[in-house]
This record gives structure tokens, C-alpha cells and sequence, in this order.
């Protein structure tokens, strides 16, 4: 008993350490970003049409803290990164760290609003036509998802708003309203974009959940429990589905980290003010620590997520947890 | 051996075999568009804007009056250009990476595979995003860049793949007669690991036509008056209340060779690597 509980605490302190590895590194390379692409941001700043003088660069040069060495900036960078200090923005002097606990939420929230409609769908036709493999049922629902995984985000949304906004006049096409201001009208906007997004990731959890029911399935213990006269029913929801769920909850919540940056187009064409549009802006006004803010907040959403899952991954399976430690 | 099954496929699977003609179609639509044109896929006219199908025009005219039939079929090729040009540097960078991940020296291979997870550990649009918004755009920057993000999905394939076979046999064989490491990799790892990478140039097509029209769709992609599928689509949504299938034929047309792709990927894992197989 302790010592499994040991191995658990153990792993997970693992786990906790390559993914603060894994942050450190992501913020590296975010920080070299700045150097590695053209364009010197103190020109832009001061605006190279209007020819500023050497003293002005300079002064800004080192107000920006950039004409220190390379490696103090990167560390006093760092240093502040920690701090949830990302510096300013090249536009108005407001601080980075605001825009990003704005538009966090946001693409959050359309994550989790996206990934519920996608298990919701995905997770019971996936069971249906594993169950009766072979049949006309998982013939269609198997081309359906091989279908809904071909149809890019952008075209799902497209359709959508062609039928649901221009053709019944249910939803609005885009735009985003604060919870705060009016909850319905939230709401209202959140469903196109949650839904362009969350069908296309129905159809491959669909297909994984699919495949994996099938894989246990075709297990001994399974034919065990068949020679043992237990009821098809009770194999099915007692045995199959519970092992079945193992790499079905990871395939979600991988789906989930991968959508904090994968929510973009979808942000793009529904005006969801969240972080990747944030980052795309950034990126067109060459506003190096807007950019790096975003990006930062990007990766590390994603590396928490996939640490979160890891971690519940071996809560759900004892035997992950015994074999490691 | 590989074509048999693949021809025995065809038969058997009406899926499989209409994939393969529509995508012989597209490739030949993307070689010879610009001949097969009815109409100047640039030529404007101002005064039929956004119609929709008549005998001059079979499917209309775009938001500056030209043919959308014409640009559609011109459309394909840099599309093709990127998505191939893309595979071919992820799959020859990518399968390189794996193999020294797997086959070489050990703290090197770790360094390696270590970045790879990192690479993996970002969405592959945003970082196409940030270096298409810094750097010029065209069809050489987008295969590279698409590429390029790529490689560590080739590497992480081909050293799984890689590792499996240097734990067979005839590879200690090899050892034993004193091979190089050159004569090594390519008479008794790349042959065997063929397959899976095969299956991940299938992927990456699909994946880089995803990602190319993903761009072009919010304007940073294929830079107009040349168009691309993903490009008119973006356009397109600017009018979807005056010309509804201004949107719909480029949709369709990217979501059916998308599809083609995926089930031609699909079977192919099935015939070159039975154990994957589900039935």
C-alpha cells in the first residue's frame, strides 16, 4: 500500500520535472524568436519612415534593456516570464501579462466547449460501431468519421454559418459578448465556433474509440467471460468499456492540449477574441512581446494539460503506476 | 509484391479505387490546369461579379467577375507544389533524424529524440503562422516551412521503425561481417522500414495541404491574384449572403481530395503492414 502510493508520488514528481524541462526549453526558443526573425523592433517602435536620429534609437535601445549582452536579457526575461511578467506592448505600453489573462479564458473556454460536444458525439458512435463490427452500421458510422476528419475546421464552420446563421437565422455568424454583459448572447456566439470545431475532433475520437473497444474486445479475458456465461451486456459495460476508457480519456485530453493553439482558424473566422488571435495580430505588428506572451501561454496551457493527463492517465490505470515504479 | 496487393485492393474495395482516380485526376488537373482553363483565370470583369452558374460561366464568377471554373482548376497546383515539396523535406530530413535517433550514437540519439517531443509539443499551424507572418510567402517558403514542421513526425515514425528492426536477426548478421554504417542503413534498415514511412508521406500530404489551405484561408498562405483552394475559400466567405457557391465548389473539391488521401492512407497501412490491420 505505501509503497504504491510512493511509486505514484514518485512518478508524478517525474512527470513535474520534464514538464518544467519542457517549459524551459519552449520559453528558450520563444525568447530567440526575437533575434532569429528580421525586423529590429526599436526602428519599428520609433517607425523607420520617419528617420529617427541615433540618439533616439539609442535611448530606446536601452530602455527596451537592449543593449545589454544577449544572456542577461534572456535571463532577467526568463526572470520575469516567472513572475508572469511578460513585459509590454510595442504599441501602447500595456502590459503583455493582461492581454494574456484576457484572451486565456476565452480560447479556454471554447477548448472545453469543443471537446464536450466532440466526446459527447465522438465516444458513443465509436462504441456503436464497434459492437457490431463489420455491420452496416459501422460501415456508415466509419465513413462518416473518415469523412469528418477530411472536411478542414474552416470548411465545417463555413457550412455552419451558411446554414445556421444565413439560411435559418438561428446564431449569429460571429463576434464575441462578454458572460458578464448578457449570458445568452455569450453563449449564442460561443455555439458555431464550438461546433465547427468540435465535429471534426468528433470524428477522430470516434475512430479511436472505435479501435480501441475493438482491441479489448478481441482480448482473452473477454472470451473468458463469454465461456463463463456472463451476459454480452454486462461484459460490455462492466469489462470492455471500462479498459476501453483508458486511451480514450488520453486521445480527449491530448485533443485538448493540442487545441489551445489549434483553435486559431476557428478564431480567425469567428472573430473569437481568444489566444491565437491575440498571436496572429501580434505577429502581422511585429510586436515582439505580445508575441512572445502569446506563445509562451500557448505552450505552457498545452504542456499543463498534457501533464494533467499523464498524471490522471496513471490514476485511471494501476498498472502504469506499478510498472514504473 | 506491394503493387499486387495494392491492385487486388482496388478490386475488392470500390472506395480504394475511386480515391485513386480522383486523385490521378487532381494530379493531372495540377500539371495541366493552366491548358485545361475554358477561360483567363485573371481576366476581370467588373460587370458580372459574383454569379452564379450560367453557359459562359459553368460555375459562376468570384467577387471580381473572374471564371471560377478557370480558377478552380488553376488553383490546384500550388497547393500540389507545397504539399509534395513539403513531404519530400520531412520525409528525407525527417527519416535521416529518426534513423540517428534510433542507430546512433547514444547521447546524440537522446539529444535528438528529446527535441523532437519539444517540436511535437507545438501545434504545427501556430509555428507555420509565426514564420510565414515574419517571412515572405510563396510556394518555396510554405513547402519549407510546412516541411520543416514536419520532420519530427517523419523522425518519431521512422525511429520506432528503426528500433524494431535493429533488434532482428539479420542485422546482427550484418555486424558480424563487419558492414559500414553506411551499408547498414541503406541495404538493411531503410528497405524494412519502408513501409510506415510510406504510410506517414500519405499523412503528411494530407497534413500539408490542411495546414497550406489553413493559411491561404486567413490570407497568409498562396499570395492572390494566384489562387489556391484554401485562398478562394477565405475570399469566398466574404460573400457568402450574394454567392453561396462561391464557397461551396473550392469546400468540396478540398474536402474530396482530402478524403481521397485519407482513405488511400488508410488501406495502404492496411496492405503494408498487416499487423496493423483491423479486420
Amino acid at each position: 500500500m505505501n509503497a504504491s502510493i510512493a511509486g505514484a508520488l514518485l512518478l508524478a514528481a517525474r512527470k513535474l520535472l520534464t514538464a518544467f524541462i519542457q517549459l524551459l526549453v519552449v520559453a528558450t526558443l520563444i525568447f530567440s524568436v526575437m533575434y532569429i526573425m528580421p525586423g529590429d523592433p526599436v526602428l519599428l517602435l520609433l517607425g523607420a519612415d520617419s528617420n529617427p536620429s541615433p540618439e533616439a534609437i539609442a535611448s530606446m535601445r536601452s530602455q527596451l534593456g537592449l543593449d545589454q549582452p544577449v544572456l542577461s536579457q534572456y535571463f532577467v526575461w526568463l526572470w520575469n516570464a516567472l513572475h508572469l511578467d511578460f513585459g509590454k506592448s510595442l504599441t501602447n505600453g500595456y502590459p503583455v501579462a493582461n492581454y494574456v489573462m484576457q484572451n486565456l479564458p476565452r480560447t479556454l473556454e471554447l477548448a472545453f466547449a469543443a471537446i464536450i460536444i466532440a466526446a459527447l458525439i465522438g465516444v458513443p458512435l465509436g462504441i456503436a460501431a464497434a459492437l457490431k463490427r463489420g455491420s452496416m452500421r459501422d460501415t456508415v458510422l466509419t465513413s462518416i468519421a473518415t469523412i469528418g476528419i477530411s472536411v478542414p475546421v474552416y470548411i465545417m464552420g463555413t457550412l455552419l454559418v451558411l446554414f445556421f446563421s444565413l439560411k435559418l437565422g438561428l446564431l449569429p455568424a460571429s463576434g464575441y459578448t462578454d458572460i458578464s454583459r448578457n449570458v445568452l448572447e455569450h453563449f449564442r456566439k460561443l455555439a458555431l465556433p464550438a461546433l465547427a470545431l468540435g465535429f471534426g475532433l468528433a470524428a477522430s475520437i470516434a475512430r479511436m474509440t472505435r479501435s480501441s473497444v475493438l482491441e479489448i474486445l478481441g482480448r482473452d479475458f473477454v472470451r473468458a467471460l463469454r465461456a463463463k456465461g456472463m451476459s454480452e451486456r454486462r461484459i460490455i459495460w462492466q469489462h470492455v468499456l471500462r479498459n476501453a476508457a483508458i486511451p480514450i480519456v488520453t486521445i480527449i485530453g491530448l485533443q485538448l492540449g493540442n487545441l489551445m493553439g489549434g483553435t486559431v482558424l476557428v478564431e480567425a473566422m469567428f472573430n473569437w477574441p481568444g489566444l491565437s488571435t491575440l498571436l496572429v495580430g501580434a505577429v502581422s505588428a511585429r510586436n515582439y512581446p505580445l508575441v512572445q506572451g502569446a506563445m509562451l501561454a500557448i505552450a505552457a496551457a498545452f504542456i499543463l494539460i498534457n501533464l494533467v493527463v499523464e498524471l490522471l492517465y496513471s490514476l485511471l490505470d494501476p498498472r502504469i503506476r506499478r510498472k514504473r515504479s | 509484391m506491394i503493387p499486387e496487393a495494392v491492385l487486388r485492393a482496388t478490386r475488392s474495395q470500390p472506395s480504394f479505387l475511386a480515391s485513386i482516380v480522383l486523385l490521378a485526376a487532381v494530379v493531372f488537373i495540377g500539371v495541366f490546369g493552366s491548358w485545361l482553363a475554358p477561360q483567363d483565370p485573371f481576366l476581370l470583369n467588373p460587370q458580372i461579379v459574383n454569379q452564379g452558374s450560367s453557359t459562359a460561366h459553368w460555375l459562376g464568377t468570384d467577387e471580381f467577375g473572374r471564371d471560377l471554373l478557370s480558377r478552380l482548376l488553376i488553383g490546384v497546383q500550388p497547393t500540389l507544389l507545397v504539399a509534395i515539396g513539403a513531404t519530400v523535406i520531412a520525409g528525407v530530413f525527417g527519416t535521416m533524424i529518426g534513423i540517428m535517433g534510433a542507430y546512433g550514437r547514444p547521447l546524440i540519439a537522446f539529444l535528438i529524440m528529446r527535441s523532437v517531443d519539444i517540436m511535437l509539443s507545438f501545434p504545427p499551424i501556430l509555428l507555420a503562422l509565426l514564420a510565414v507572418g515574419f517571412w515572405e510567402s510563396g510556394i518555396f517558403s510554405l513547402s519549407v516551412v510546412i516541411g520543416v514542421l514536419y520532420i519530427p513526425h517523419f523522425a518519431r515514425v521512422a525511429h520506432a521503425a528503426t528500433l524494431q528492426v535493429s533488434r532482428m536477426e539479420f542485422m546482427e548478421a550484418e555486424h558480424a561481417m563487419g558492414a559500414s554504417a553506411r551499408r547498414v542503413v541503406f541495404t538493411a534498415i531503410l528497405p524494412n522500414i519502408l513501409s510506415p514511412l510510406v504510410v506517414q508521406a500519405t499523412l503528411t500530404v494530407a497534413a500539408a495541404i490542411l495546414l497550406e489551405s489553413g493559411l491561404s484561408f486567413l490570407g497568409l498562405g498562396i499570395v492572390p491574384p494566384e489562387p489556391s483552394w484554401g485562398q478562394m475559400i477565405g475570399t469566398a466567405r466574404g460573400y457568402l449572403g450574394q454567392n453561396p457557391m462561391y464557397v461551396i465548389w473550392p469546400s468540396l473539391l478540398l474536402a474530396l481530395t482530402v478524403l481521397a488521401i485519407n482513405v488511400v492512407g488508410d488501406r495502404l497501412r492496411d496492405i503494408l503492414d498487416p499487423r496493423l490491420r483491423e479486420e
